[in-house]
């Protein structure tokens, strides 16, 4: 990074920790914190669709679509949101795979031969001959699909709750005001909702920016990743020797991670100031007598 | 039938380090599958009970310092319960088993006797304690929004009546705190639960295979190539424990609302309210 950097080893103090702090390894570190930064900017919204997508199933008038959206919203009570991200990214990949090789591939051969899954060159996702950088995305692709589809079943939840909590005497009155029910959830329901759907919400935010460490486990290279591999102990082979240093990359990382959910927490006091702003509820009434 | 029999008698406890040493390498039954991640959910079953058991005490006396008017006790359960509800329990695992691991190898020498150190680096022991603090965290804070909560009404009569200090606490506002947390105290308790699914997947290493209900789904996973069976399996062995569990919690919960017909609504599990 800085020309006094050539020769590391008769390097010292700060300028030796200056050279350290900025190799190529290290650049790679700070910009996985833009990896995690970028799948949260893109689960966020995602996640929210789904939420929405699955509320509005669960609320249908259509039985079969309720079921679903019912089954959606419920599935991730019981069971361990770890489970599904192990779980959705290889059956994503494998179905994907498998839908490939019917048409790519000979359809007589079948995907699963004992214990292995295989299908022919032309159907893998994605191609071996493709560059690093197309596995790297397509695997964090497959992170935020199922980090979606988890949270996108959280969010439900929470929609599904505010949805129900819109006083039922506001529907009313659109009715009798010859609203049709699209105009309804358009005009009444929608833009009431987020009051009493943001205390869940801002929460679910909080638990996705804390379940972003297990990338780890889907092999993205994450901070975790990157923290562990940088500090490791490292022998004389290496330019920047140094002992086990794993637990100051860890605190560094703890760090970065209370600093997203301090200010977070500071961000959405001001959303759920605004959005109080005018409503039917305690918070709302506060803020109209605090004014007066 | 009777091969199963032998199958759950080879790997019952084999999470534990009993039985059968090697894990099945091929042709996997599904009573083989069965058998070990029911066996792995013991260790589930154990960091579960464990961290609940001791956080529930922490939590209580963590959540009085933060209501308590006295900065030295409540800045630093302010601060406690700051980090380990602001920072991922992943991360936590994973720096816990960094500090624990640099401790002495030859132990801590404590008025001429020697304290072996090599047993807290293990997950029984390491995981064990990180869970407990983390959950002592998020209940103390559930604790203290109850103690904020308290009817004033409740308290002015034990005032009346002439109850003060310990007794006051014992007999009006602890139950009273508990009464209102209860709900979330079991989403947290369910949580928790869940997350003791994390603990080998950081660092704390699973020692000759012992691992638990995840580990070896995992295992199976990759070992087969499927995810269509171990998965659903461990899913459904939680879902199950998961009912258990909010059964036992309504149960308390009835006892607690016992003089409140009523009162005792029906605990729902909503997963989304905390955290």
């Amino acid at each position: 990074m800085f020309s006094y950097c050539s020769d590391p080893s008769v390097l010292e103090g700060f300028t030796w920790l200056s050279c350290y702090l900025t190799t190529g390894t290290h650049m790679l570190f700070y910009a996985s914190f833009g990896t995690v930064l970028l799948v949260l900017a893109i689960t966020a919204p995602v996640a929210l669709l789904f939420g929405f997508g699955g509320a509005m199933a669960a609320r249908s008038r259509i039985a079969p679509l309720r079921w679903l959206g019912k089954v959606y919203t419920s599935m991730v009570r019981g069971v361990p949101d770890i489970i599904f991200f192990l779980f959705v990214p290889i059956a994503l990949d494998q179905g994907l795979e498998w839908l490939r090789s019917r048409f790519y591939c000979d359809p007589s051969v079948p995907v699963r031969q004992g214990n292995d899954f295989v299908v022919c060159a032309a159907a893998k996702l994605p191609l071996s001959s493709s560059p690093s950088w197309v596995h790297d995305i397509y695997g964090i692709a497959l992170a935020i699909i199922a980090f979606s589809v988890v949270f996108g079943a959280f969010a439900a939840n929470v929609l599904y709750g505010a949805m129900g909590a819109v006083p039922r005497a506001q529907i009313e009155t659109a009715e009798a005001y010859g609203f049709t029910s699209r105009q309804i959830n358009r005009r009444i329901l929608l833009p009431q909702m987020w009051t009493y759907a943001l205390p869940g919400l801002s929460n679910l935010w909080m638990i996705l920016i804390k379940a972003t460490p297990l990338l780890f486990i889907l092999g993205v290279e994450d901070i975790v990743y990157w923290a562990r591999e940088l500090g490791g102990a490292k022998t004389r082979a290496f330019d920047y020797p140094h002992p086990d240093w794993r637990l100051y990359y860890f605190l560094g990382v703890l760090v970065f991670y209370l600093l997203m959910t301090w200010v977070s927490e500071r961000l959405l006091d001001r959303v759920r100031a605004r959005l109080s702003h005018g409503q039917a509820t305690l918070a709302g009434e506060a803020m109209r007598k605090a004014a007066a | 039938m009777n091969q199963c029999l032998q199958t759950i008698a080879d790997y019952g406890l084999r999470a534990f380090g009993y039985g059968e040493r090697l894990l099945p390498r091929s042709d996997f039954t599904l009573c083989q599958q069965f058998t070990l991640i029911g066996s792995g959910l013991l260790w589930n079953i154990y960091f579960a009970v464990l961290a609940l058991a001791a956080g529930f005490v922490l939590a209580n006396a963590l959540a009085l310092c933060k209501a308590s008017a006295h900065p030295l006790l409540r800045k630093p359960a302010e601060w406690f319960i700051f980090v380990f509800r602001g920072s991922p329990l992943f991360i936590q695992f994973f720096l816990a088993y960094e500090a624990l691991v640099l401790l002495p190898r030859a132990g801590i020498e404590i008025f001429g006797l020697t304290v072996q150190t090599g047993w807290v680096t293990r997950a029984w022991a390491g995981a064990t304690l990180v869970l407990i603090l983390n959950t002592a965290a998020y209940s103390a804070e559930i604790f203290h929004g109850a103690l904020r909560n308290l009817p004033r009404g409740e308290i002015e009569a034990a005032d009346a009546y002439g109850f003060s200090g310990w007794q006051r606490f014992r007999k009006i506002v602890w139950p009273t705190m508990l009464r209102l947390a209860w709900p979330s105290y079991t989403n947290e308790a369910i949580f928790l639960f869940h997350a003791t699914t994390l603990v080998f997947f950081s660092g704390f290493p699973a020692f000759q295979q012992k691992g638990d209900a995840l580990y070896y789904a995992r295992y199976f996973a990759e070992q087969t190539f499927n995810p269509f069976v171990a998965y659903p399996i461990v899913a459904g062995y939680f879902v199950a424990l998961t009912l258990l569990l909010i059964w036992v919690f309504g149960l308390i919960n009835r006892r607690l609302n016992r003089h409140l017909p009523g009162a005792a609504r029906k605990l729902r599990y909503r997963p989304n309210l905390i955290r």
